[in-house]
């Protein structure tokens, strides 16, 4: 992380003893600086350069855990402004807030655990509950954190500014690593005592960037979230895109993941709020809605803007049914990547086709990638044809081809002994092609 | 250590396109700085949103993209009044009659709706063909001349059918909608080709094809996000307004059109379908689309509350 082989020797004890199992101090600090070595392989460094060493090769955004097992939840550790640049790492955690004047919270609760959905064999879920302090009350916020840490796998974010609450909470529901939300510039002080006691993360909230910095920087505590005060959302962005920006200028201040709270009013636009707070760099988003039809776009946005650039999603290779297909329906074959098979699935949908898709496994690649790439090949369509199923669901012996491909009929009908269509070269096609020949 | 807010100094912009012509004329583009980052740079104009007039009744549209439209949607004339008392800031006409599955309508019928649909509205057009390059081709021939001089947005031109396309718009005082598949580099060759014909290019605007959420959003957003960066790095190729094709993806979604019986966890459709094209819209207007051609009239209502939020100041 920015530091070079000799930055890193000027810091070693020029020993050459060989303990690291490096010939020389100076190879060790070569291995370090491309991150082949880790320093803890040199018994002999001194504390003060160990220290220099680790915040210098620290990641420019620390990695902050919330919770504690299998429904853990790790935020940091990106690396880019852009998804295109690389990737970004660890999608946004979702949390629902209950309050704790809400009247049935364990129903609520109950309602957020349901929030989850399959995408074609993905499961994709919300991440947290938010137990906010809108009472005011100590002794209520304290029962409603029990109630919800009984009432749910997700781990919790615990949100008053009042130590006092904090702490009665902390007592009933501070054992599974919650997130303390938070510290701003009144309570700092005993809010990050809680946080050293519970060994927990830590939000800190500042009235504007500037003093988000200096209260960062004194409450000399770790593992922290950042929240800049904005709750507006022009301001948010601004906000979101300066923290991520000089994170990775390494401005250490600002090297921890964010906070932020879709809390408008107008609950379409609380959706849409949140929904850039995931494009642009929210560590967490909480949001008051726990309506499926609220959540399910937010979910899936960050599904799509999450996913790796340079490695596309594929669905599983298996026979698909649209509709209600019967013997007589017509089998359409094309690859596993994501975007072709919805694609192909809404065209033969928006034609009102019942039919069989067979997504071959091309390894998630496109029809014509796959085909340059030997990937979407004759055998592995007869594979397919014959493996799926579909051969017994359908009395026919008829199978369409994307129009890309043509050349791929002669072996396949060879191999396979179906009767092979060309059909058109884009799947928006279908409807029409499958009114003029399939039948005909 | 104190903060010092971080700026990019970039050296160029986006090119400013400008649509129809009087009162309700409107200009599009023009920005030096990635979208709604006001601190460090000029956003001249909001993003525009255009709704859907179709040429021929679409059967196939769901009931709750019919209902606000009862009526009307037989009528190109009347839907387009519609459409501007939904506060549309453009119309956009598609000639699905022109498709040879349905009517292959002539280009001079074409040309006689958009007529009369543009001597009913003030505001400026969208006219879009069919989809089959060759017809679009000599449909826009036709209908370019009968609306010469309304700075209108034809297209859409591929690779295929660009040189008719922008002959029309070049000699009737049109801006083109330039399509290529998802790719930036596909885009930019279009781009050239056409500029090479004389075409301005503040008259060409880049229709990267885009995917609806969960449809493949993400390959348009970043080529939107890369062609911004692009153009304010003073490439002139990539500094052309992006146009976005939401309403006809985002209604093609699973999620904006499966009843609440058949899907009861995703919650309720009437609520869903409508989120599902304003969260797509909101998206690429981050990434950096600038003109959104939608179908339901309360995505308009809920994304112009957003831009109007987005276009306040947040300079530091």
């Amino acid at each position: 992380m920015g530091l070079t082989g000799l930055a890193i020797f000027k810091q070693l004890p020029k020993t050459n003893c060989k303990d690291c199992g490096q010939p020389t101090c100076l190879a060790f600090a070569m291995q370090l600086a491309s991150g082949k070595a880790a320093l803890d392989q040199c018994p002999h460094v001194s504390d003060a350069a160990k220290e220099a060493l680790d915040s210098a090769s620290a990641p420019p955004i620390a990695l902050v855990k919330i919770g504690k097992g299998e429904k853990e939840v790790a935020l940091g550790n990106e690396t880019v402004l852009f998804r295109h640049e690389k990737r970004f790492e660890y999608p946004t955690g979702i949390a629902i807030a209950v309050k704790d004047t809400d009247g049935d919270i364990a129903s609520k609760v109950a309602g957020i655990n349901k929030l989850v959905f399959d995408r074609v064999g993905q499961i994709h879920s919300v991440n947290l509950v938010a137990v906010v302090n809108a009472s005011g009350d100590g002794a209520k916020f304290a029962e409603a954190a029990k109630t919800v840490q009984a009432n749910t796998e997700f781990p919790l974010v615990l949100v008053s500014e009042d130590p006092a609450a904090m702490g009665s909470a902390l007592e009933a529901a501070g054992a599974n690593n919650p997130l303390i939300c938070g510290a701003n510039a009144a309570n700092l002080e005993a809010m990050v005592e809680l946080a050293k006691k519970y060994d927990a993360p830590l939000v800190v909230k500042g009235n504007g960037l500037e003093e988000l910095e200096s209260l960062v920087e004194k409450a000399g505590y770790k593992k922290l979230f950042l929240d800049s005060g904005a709750r507006e959302v022009n301001k948010v962005l601004a906000d979101q895109t300066q923290i991520r920006r000089q994170a990775l200028k390494k401005f250490r201040p600002f090297g921890y993941p964010t906070i932020t709270f879709a809390d408008n009013t107008d609950p379409i636009q609380a959706v849409v709020d949140a929904s850039v707070y995931i494009a642009k760099y929210a560590g967490i988003v909480v949001v008051d809605s726990a309506d499926p039809a609220d959540l399910l776009p937010l979910i899936t946005l960050r599904l799509n803007i999450y996913t790796d650039p340079q490695k596309p999603i594929a669905v599983e290779s298996k026979l698909y049914e649209i509709g209600t297909p019967g013997p007589d329906s017509p089998v359409f074959v094309t690859t596993n990547f994501s975007l072709t098979y919805f694609n192909v699935q809404g065209d033969v949908e928006s034609g009102r086709i019942n039919g069989y898709i067979l997504p071959v496994d091309t390894d998630g690649i496109s029809v014509m990638t796959g085909w340059a790439a030997g990937k979407f090949t004759p055998e592995k369509i007869t594979e397919m044809l014959n493996t799926s199923g579909v051969a017994d669901k359908v009395s026919h012996r008829k199978v369409v081809i994307p129009g890309g491909v043509a050349v791929l009929s002669g072996k396949l009908h060879e191999l396979s002994g179906w009767e092979v269509l060309v059909g058109p070269r884009e799947s928006g096609g279908i409807p029409s092609f499958i009114k003029q020949r399939w039948g005909a | 250590m104190a903060v010092t807010i971080a700026k990019e100094k970039w050296t160029s912009k986006v090119g400013e396109m400008e649509l129809g012509t009087g009162a309700k004329a409107i200009k599009v583009g023009g920005e030096t700085s990635l979208p709604f980052l006001h601190f460090e740079g000029e956003i001249p104009n909001r993003p525009v949103l255009a709704l859907e007039v179709w040429d021929m009744e679409p059967t196939e549209w769901p009931d709750i993209l019919k209902k606000p439209f009862d009526g009307v949607l037989a009528d190109p004339v009347a839907w387009a009044k519609k459409n501007v008392e939904y506060g549309a800031d453009l119309i956009a006409i598609r000639f699905m009659s022109a498709h040879p599955d349905f009517k292959d309508a002539s280009p001079e019928e074409c040309a006689a709706t958009a007529k009369a649909v543009a001597d009913a509205v003030d505001v400026p057009l969208v006219l879009i063909g069919c989809g089959i390059d060759e017809k679009d081709a000599a449909v826009m021939e036709k209908v370019g001349e009968a609306l010469n001089g309304k700075q209108c947005l034809i297209g859409c031109a591929t690779e295929k059918n660009y040189k008719t396309i922008t002959a029309a718009a070049m000699v009737n005082g049109h801006s083109v909608i330039a399509s290529s598949p998802l790719d930036i580099n596909l885009a930019k060759q279009l781009n050239i080709l056409m500029t090479e014909m004389n075409l301005p290019t503040n008259r060409i605007a880049i229709d990267p094809l885009v995917g609806a959420l969960g449809y493949g959003i993400e390959y348009a957003y970043s080529i939107m996000e890369r062609a911004r960066m692009g153009a304010l790095m003073g490439d002139k190729m990539l500094a052309m307004p992006v146009i976005c094709f939401v309403g006809q993806e985002a209604w093609k979604a699973k999620e904006a059109k499966s009843p609440d019986e058949e899907t009861p966890e995703w919650g309720a459709l009437d609520k869903r379908a409508i989120l599902w094209e304003v969260v797509t819209t909101t998206s690429f207007a981050l990434a950096g689309g600038s003109i959104f051609i939608l179908r339901h009239p309360e995505t308009i209502k809920h994304v112009n509350t957003h831009f109007a939020k987005v276009m306040e100041s947040n300079a530091y």
